[in-house]
């Protein structure tokens, strides 16, 4: 790969009346591990059909690894891995046939195909099920070998879109090992995902999507920075807060105060909070509070200040979708 | 040559997990043997009818073998999200799509092996013209299989392949001179006989089997070799619009 690994600019997408993307800029650099966050509908999905070559954009260019998508675009293809947000493998065939025809589909030979599908057999942790169907597979073990399948030919550049939606605790964390040692290895990782903490823990660079513009891309470390240091508190409160904000500030001086729902108080402070005596001073008041939770502020919080959109509703509706 | 590696494995995983499966090849040979058995008895072992049915029986038998697993395949395939796999993969979008069909192009052609056996053993074939009618059996599996791929292409559902396919079929069953000839049929339906590709097909093989026909070989083969052509580039035209637009 010559160049950055991904080079897009200007992308848009239209689907009749609905603009899906409009108009977004990505640059990847080789051995990347970066991040696509955003809402459902927000355009993740449809930028990353447009960068695997799954769709062509209505406008804009798109360099895989220096390759001109527009002019060559099965060259591009050589280079990426794809893992979709299902498990789209073949059900009728085992899990070491699946991923021989992954490597067939990719020029591999018989004796390669056999090699390294035993090979990520084992390290995926499937070898007992290596002769079993794809459709007897748990949705974890579908999930990571779905992955296998799109390494089967060593792309230089991953994308994964969901990778860890919907399946157990275990696979969840075996998935994010496995994707820090082929970020180790050099492999360029592009990931979508709703889950911010994972983003966190996992990329170097996140840019956030909201209605089909990137609204912010930046290191991890630069996004944390207004929130470093940081210390939240939620307070739930039964028949909302009767109680001026001002006067809470004028009783808690340094804590920043804000009504996130009519009956949910948010405080925020540099210092770590004492929920006790802020619990003490709401009932002193005939306020019932149901429940108070500490916490460090994180990506999450960055996310939902720049797109505006809570990070509990987005995973709720992709939670939805696998229901 | 990576390419090829590719093609085959296609072409393998399709027999392998579609055409090859026990209900599958048991359907591929109890279907033509009904059909065939059924105007066995009708023609009541008279060599001459037999002989006539023949060429559309082999013609039906192919149809049917070629449309039946491929367009639910295809939109099965589709729906689960595992031809984007295909779709992804570096070999070029012609090739994917003739590897996919070859697996149905093989198994419409065994198919037409159960009323050919069956002639043998029932009917005199020694004046058959075998040169024909291998190539014939080749053009109508292509043609009813590209047929059935853009009925895939177009529909989104299992369920609405299979309709658009019998909507399709049953019609030529009747219209493409299979068990009588194209000019019997009233001087309206006449035309639209020759603007469906089996006619040619079953033309084809009329003429390899009794030596009776309605058009030059020559013009026959040319109109089928021409269908393929149409019916593969309207498929293509279809997938970059529909499934990559």
């Amino acid at each position: 790969m010559t160049g950055p690994a991904i080079r897009a600019r200007g992308l848009k997408k239209r689907f009749g009346e609905v603009r899906a993307v409009g108009g977004i800029d990505i640059e990847v650099s080789k051995g990347e591990l970066f991040g696509f966050l955003g809402p459902n509908g927000a355009g993740k999905t449809t930028t990353m059909s447009m960068l695997t070559g799954l769709s062509r954009p209505d406008a804009g260019s798109i360099e895989i690894g220096g390759i001109d998508c527009s002019r060559n675009p099965k060259a591009a293809q050589h280079l990426i891995g794809v893992v979709s947000d299902e498990s789209n493998l073949y059900p009728e065939l085992s899990g070491f046939d699946n991923l021989c025809f992954s490597g067939a589909l990719y020029g591999m030979r018989r004796q390669d195909r056999s090699r390294k599908a035993s090979e990520l057999l084992e390290l995926f942790g499937l070898v007992d099920a290596s002769s079993r169907k794809f459709s007897g597979y748990s949705k974890g073990m579908k999930r990571r070998l779905v992955i296998a399948a799109a390494i089967m030919h060593s792309p230089p550049l991953l994308f994964l879109d969901e990778p860890t939606s919907g399946i157990d605790v275990e696979s969840s964390r075996m998935i994010r090992q496995l994707l820090t040692g082929l970020h180790r290895q050099g492999v360029t990782i592009f990931l979508t995902t709703h889950f911010i903490g994972e983003a966190e823990r996992l990329c170097d660079r996140i840019a956030f999507i909201a209605s089909g513009r990137i609204v912010r891309t930046d290191t991890v470390e630069r996004l944390l920075q207004p929130v470093q240091g940081r210390y939240a508190l939620t307070v739930s409160l039964s028949g909302g807060c009767p109680i001026p904000l001002g006067e809470l500030e004028v009783a808690f001086p340094g804590l920043d105060f804000q009504l996130q729902a009519p009956d949910e108080l948010r405080v925020e402070s540099g210092e770590p909070l004492k929920a006790g005596s802020l619990v003490r001073f709401l009932e002193d008041r005939g306020v019932e509070v149901i429940e108070a939770r500490k916490r460090v502020l994180s990506l999450e919080d960055v996310f939902v200040e720049i797109t505006g959109i809570g990070a509990g509703s987005m995973l709720k509706e992709k939670e939805g979708r696998w229901r | 040559m990576k390419t090829w590696i590719a093609f085959w494995s296609i072409v393998r995983k399709d027999m392998k997990a579609y055409y090859l499966k026990p209900p599958n090849v048991s359907w591929g040979l109890l279907f033509p043997l009904a059909w065939t058995g059924m105007f066995l008895i009708r023609s009541g072992q008279d060599t001459h009818s037999l002989q006539s049915v023949l060429p559309g029986m082999i013609a039906l038998s192919v149809l049917f073998g070629t449309s039946s697993m491929l367009a639910v395949a295809v939109t099965f395939e589709k729906k689960a999200r595992a031809f984007d796999r295909l779709l992804l993969s570096p070999i070029p979008l012609v090739l994917l799509m003739l590897a996919k069909t070859s697996g149905a192009i093989l198994f419409g052609m065994f198919n037409a092996l159960v009323p050919v056996l069956l002639g043998f053993w029932f009917a005199d074939l020694s004046g058959t013209d075998w040169s024909m009618v291998v190539p014939a059996v080749l053009l109508i599996a292509v043609v009813s299989t590209y047929l059935s791929l853009l009925l895939a292409i177009l529909a989104t559902e299992v369920f609405e392949v299979q309709t658009l396919s019998n909507f399709v079929r049953f019609p030529m069953i009747f219209l493409c001179g299979l068990f009588f000839p194209v000019t019997a049929l009233p001087w309206f339906l006449q035309p639209l006989s020759f603007m469906l590709p089996l006619t040619y097909g079953v033309d084809i093989l009329h003429a390899a089997i009794q030596g009776e026909q309605i058009l030059p070989a020559a013009l026959d083969f040319a109109a089928l070799a021409g269908f393929c052509l149409l019916l593969f580039s309207l498929s293509l035209h279809s997938i970059n619009r529909h499934w990559i637009g």
